[in-house]
């Protein structure tokens, strides 16, 4: 009998899916494993394979009690799939099959559609591990490499929950994604990852952060919208990914906020009262707080652009077939087929900016991205109170969304970060003061200095109010293998 | 919507191509611009085309004849990252009219044999380096190269979705090179046919889909030594050298819809549903060597007449169809005609000759799957000779003037048949056009050959089988009369089936293929509720609602 709330460790990877009587995917899966296990030896500095770090592990989908923290060298975590567990006569959500049972297998007719959705999904997952490789070597504290680490494992573990997906249900083809899965790696001139965005590489912590926050936040919303599949294995597969997903996210909200926190407090103490008194500010050893809304600036838009065209046939398909729903779809107020509704979007018409109402069908991702937005907004505000509770006149703000967009209808357009159309000369001379530029990469950079004494932190991070797992100030969350 | 479809552009108006000329290679990319459809109310993103991209690929195709003939390899590529051509525009295609579409998809097929067959004509060979999406006919375009590379970039693929996508078929010679050019197993095709997904990496190159693939970070470079390999390769003379420009055509449209042009008249009578396109033949004699041609440039008269009745062809394809009935006449000196002619078939491994005569093969051929009942009248005065005795053959009907016409003091009617009839002007079945016609009696084709040379008025012309009917004074006004009225009245699709089914006799070819079976499975598609209904697959696309079919098989 298969425990859907616990792993089994019958086999070498544990689940609750009953690998152990599915001799077929078993057989895929244990064939693919090594390939995993190769990517990920070569990924991380070996340093840190070898080190203990006190990490969480998926044990069971029990929301109450479903992880287990404890040292663990990475390369030994323990990857497991695990799928939320099913609902009793779940319903597909959205589009022409709304109300019918949802599938268990994958229909015929959609296997085209859906594929690519879960092979993308995939593909993100370990891309930002790839993106984020080399920060163990920058870590600003023990409690911060930890973090990078565990949202490294998990998304490892993400890649295993697509993989199994592939295997299981795409035959042939899937098997055959899952291992490009493997072969492509970001930023590579062979075969780089799919999106645009998971090329770049993250180069310091500040930009982690914001990454996390921003980026994964991405990635919680087609999550999101993947939950509402009328394909139930996809549902259940992401809606536990969810409850993962949530923590990367706390380490970006958290991250920014110490870093704006350590900078309020250090300009306080120096008696500067100006955020734009640039070169004083960092003589402390902090980060502007100019600087830390250009990188915002930054993560944000480039996170935008990962929601795809605003009109986009494949999401309206997508939608309609009921693959992917909306964001919370049970709870929007309509007849969850969009038949005639219609949904407000920007456009640019003549130069200017207007908006307009058009199919809602064919607007899913602009919907989605709008969520996002609204969803995005709440750690900006958390983050200005730390500058409102130190004192100081500043004010973090999400750019308006056409600024600084590459995909979709405001691409190829300069507008500044309010929504201002700007001429070609009038955009280049704002730049540098909306995306940071080489000068303030170097300038971080220069911060980044590994701290690796328990309960210390780098000069310009706060450190955390409270522990993982509870642990105190000072406790050791990694013990660094010394060579 | 553009009053009129224009066929003529030059490379300072294109809006979608650009070429980089480097000697012997042809860097031509594709970027097509979002915002330059031909019509309203779609935007031509991801490299997708509609009539007006492909109006400039067939300019770039016939100059890098013309105008660049040392150039022996072009490399089609994309301007666009991320997609080599993602095919059709598919709101293009659901907002056009049945008629529109069909010709859009005839004159795109016309452009990609044109390419296809520049290497064994020209000696100009096209390389597809495909990076990206390259999707239905952005496939196509591919595999009317003559060579296939494919990155291995574990993304880029190459697919035919439209049956999956749009319920149409992959119409622009897909299906048709896919089987008869690669020899793709069929169970491999059908498979390959009916998934939106495409094929990439080791399996496009073991399903024969494409020629090679080549690892992404070295796909510029490969590219580049290929188009060299290709270049060093050619074996053909190194003569050219440098080509001649080809200006813009002398062309006035009067207020009926009639046109003209230097060599070439077009009279519309819309009452009678017809055009009435008259040549010119030369007034003087050729230019005395090949040299002498070129000097003319494009304004030699057989370049001329050639670029005049094609453009006058699309321009009724296009703008003009109600006009069912095409009547070709021409007045001129056979002689002079010929000595023209001959100039050009005397020095045949010149390059200029050449391609001047590669072009008269595919003016033919354009007219050959030209949608109209033809008719040539020959007349007295009239110089149907040589090239222009193959008219009386692509024509579906050809009537010639028999003896003295009361006040008409022209020469007498005759048809003079040269070398050219016989071999250098094949049809898309690869036979001749007095072939064809004679099919079931090859002994009239030698009987006609050995007339070469000799004027033959009207007893003879109808003796050796080359005119459907001679009429004398009395006759030739009223039977000409009727027949027009007769013809009419006919159903226009009825016309069109008939004549399209009675001109290519013999052999299948893939290029007949092409133009009969599966433009002619589409062109139904075309028509079908599955399609087109309000709820077919090609109206629904894009709303994200599927289209119902209909299920039952026909
Ligand atoms: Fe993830
Ligand atoms: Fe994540």
């Amino acid at each position: 009998m298969v425990d859907l709330l616990n792993m089994s460790y019958d086999t070498q990877i544990p689940n609750n899916v009953g690998l152990s009587a599915d001799k077929k995917v078993l057989k895929a899966l244990e064939k693919w494993h090594p390939g995993y296990i190769n990517w990920w030896n070569d990924l991380i500095p070996e340093k840190f394979q070898k080190s203990m770090i006190y990490l969480r592990t998926a044990v069971s989908v029990d929301p109450k009690g479903w992880a287990k923290f404890d040292y663990v060298k990475m390369p030994e975590y323990r990857w497991g799939i695990l799928l939320a567990p099913g609902v009793e006569d779940r319903l597909i959500p959205c589009g022409e099959h709304k109300g019918e049972p949802a599938w268990q297998e994958v229909p015929g007719e959609y296997r085209n559609l859906l594929k690519p959705l879960i092979v993308i999904q995939g593909d993100t997952e370990p891309a930002s591990v790839e993106q984020q490789r080399f920060l163990g070597m920058t870590a600003p504290s023990l409690y911060d490499m930890r973090n990078l680490f565990q949202v490294n494992v998990e998304e490892g573990r993400h890649l295993w929950a697509m993989v199994y997906l592939l295997q299981k249900y795409f035959g042939r083809d899937g098997r055959e994604e899952a291992d490009d899965l493997l072969l492509r790696s970001s930023g590579s001139e062979e075969a780089p990852r799919l999106l645009g965005a998971f090329n770049e590489e993250t180069p310091d912590w500040l930009s982690f952060f914001m990454f996390t926050y921003f980026t994964d936040r991405d990635g919680k919303m087609q999550l999101e919208s993947l939950a509402q599949s009328g394909f139930d294995p996809l549902s259940r597969s992401c809606r536990f990914m969810l409850t993962e997903e949530a923590h990367h996210m706390f380490v970006g909200e958290t991250g920014v906020g110490r870093t704006i926190e350590r900078t309020c407090q250090a300009m306080n103490e120096a008696g500067i009262a100006d955020p734009y008194d640039t070169g004083k500010i960092r003589d402390l050893g902090v980060i502007d707080l100019p600087t830390i809304q250009k990188k915002l600036n930054l993560h944000y838009t480039l996170s935008l652009d990962l929601f795809g065209q605003e009109v986009s046939t494949n999401a309206a398909n997508a939608f309609n077939a009921g693959i992917k729903g909306r964001y919370l779809e049970p709870r929007i107020d309509d007849d969850h087929q969009l038949r005639n509704d219609t949904y407000r979007v920007w456009g640019i018409v003549d130069g200017k900016l207007i908006q307009h109402e058009v199919p809602a069908l064919t607007e899913i991702n602009m919907r989605l991205r709008d969520d996002y937005t609204r969803d995005a907004a709440g750690g900006v505000g958390r983050w200005n109170r730390i500058i409102e509770k130190a004192g100081l006149e500043f004010e973090m703000k999400l750019p308006h969304e056409c600024f600084n967009r590459k995909i979709g209808v405001f691409a190829g357009h300069d507008f500044d970060p309010e929504g201002n159309l700007l001429s070609g000369a009038e955009y280049e001379a704002g730049l540098p003061t909306w995306l940071p530029t080489h000068a303030d990469g170097d300038f971080i950079q220069s911060l980044m200095r590994p701290v690796s004494e328990p309960g210390q932190f780098a000069g310009w991070i706060s450190p955390p109010k409270v522990g993982i797992d509870n642990k105190p100030g000072d406790f050791e969350y990694a013990k660094l293998h010394m060579a | 919507m553009p009053d009129m479809i224009d066929f003529q552009t030059d490379p300072s108006r294109y809006l979608h191509w650009r070429v980089d000329y480097d000697g012997p290679i042809a860097n031509l990319y594709m970027d097509v611009n979002e915002e330059g459809g031909l019509f309203d109310g779609y935007q031509l993103k991801l490299n997708s085309y509609d009539l007006g991209v492909d109006i400039e690929l067939a300019d770039v195709v016939q100059r890098m004849r013309f105008e660049h003939p040392q150039v022996k390899v072009v490399v089609m590529q994309s301007g666009k990252p991320g997609v080599f051509c993602a095919g059709a525009n598919i709101r293009m295609l659901s907002g056009a009219a049945h008629n529109h579409k069909v010709n859009f998809c005839k004159f795109t097929n016309e452009t990609r044999n044109a390419f296809e067959a520049a290497e064994q004509d020209s000696g100009q060979k096209y390389l597809a380096a495909v990076k990206g999406t390259c999707a239905g006919g952005g496939y196509e375009l591919a595999l009317a190269c003559n060579h296939i590379m494919l990155t291995n970039d574990s993304s880029s693929s190459v697919s035919l979705p439209e049956v999956p996508l749009l319920a149409v078929l992959p119409g622009t010679g897909g299906l048709t090179r896919l089987t008869d050019k690669r020899k793709v197993r069929r169970d491999r095709a059908d498979i390959f046919s009916s998934a939106e997904e495409g094929v990439r990496g080791q399996r496009a190159v073991d399903w024969r889909l494409v020629d090679e693939i080549v690892q992404n970070s070295k796909f510029d470079q490969v590219v580049r030594d290929r188009a060299e390999q290709f270049a060093a390769a050619w074996d053909g003379p190194d003569d050219p050298v440098e080509g001649i420009a080809l200006g813009p055509l002398d062309r006035k449209f009067a207020e009926d819809g009639s046109v003209s042009y230097s060599l070439v008249d077009v009279r519309v009578d819309r009452g009678g549903r017809k055009a009435t396109i008259t040549l010119r033949g030369p007034d003087t004699g050729p230019a005395t060597d090949m040299a002498g041609f070129a000097g003319q440039g494009d304004q030699a008269p057989m370049l001329r007449l050639a670029r005049e009745l094609d453009d006058a062809i699309l321009h009724l394809r296009f703008n003009e169809t109600e006009l069912g009935l095409v009547v070709i006449r021409c007045q001129g000196d056979p002689e002079k005609l010929l000595a023209h002619e001959a100039l050009l078939l005397d020095t045949r491994d010149h390059w200029l000759a050449n391609e001047v005569l590669q072009y008269w093969k595919r003016v033919l051929k354009r007219i050959d799957v030209t949608s109209r009942s033809l008719v040539c009248l020959v007349e007295h005065g009239s110089c149907f000779a040589g090239v222009l005795a193959e008219l009386l053959f692509a024509a579906d009907r050809s009537y010639m003037m028999e003896g003295e016409f009361e006040g008409d003091n022209r020469p007498i009617a005759s048809i003079t048949l040269s070398a050219s009839n016989f071999g250098l002007f094949p049809m898309g079945n690869n036979l001749t056009r007095l072939q064809t016609r004679f099919l079931g009696e090859p002994g009239s084709v030698d009987a006609a050959k050995a007339q070469i040379g000799e004027a033959q008025e009207a007893g003879e012309a109808e003796e050796f089988g080359l005119v459907t009917m001679i009429l004398d004074d009395i006759d030739w006004d009223d039977e000409i009369r009727i027949f027009m009225e007769e013809r009419a009245s006919f159903s226009p699709d009825a016309m069109t089936g008939m004549e399209a089914n009675l001109r290519f006799a013999g052999p299948e070819t893939m290029e007949t293929r092409i133009f009969g079976r599966l433009t002619a499975w589409q062109n139904w598609i075309f028509t079908r509720p599955n399609a087109v209904g309000k709820i077919g697959a090609l109206q629904c696309y894009g709303t994200g609602v599927r289209g119902e079919f209909d299920q039952e098989r026909v």
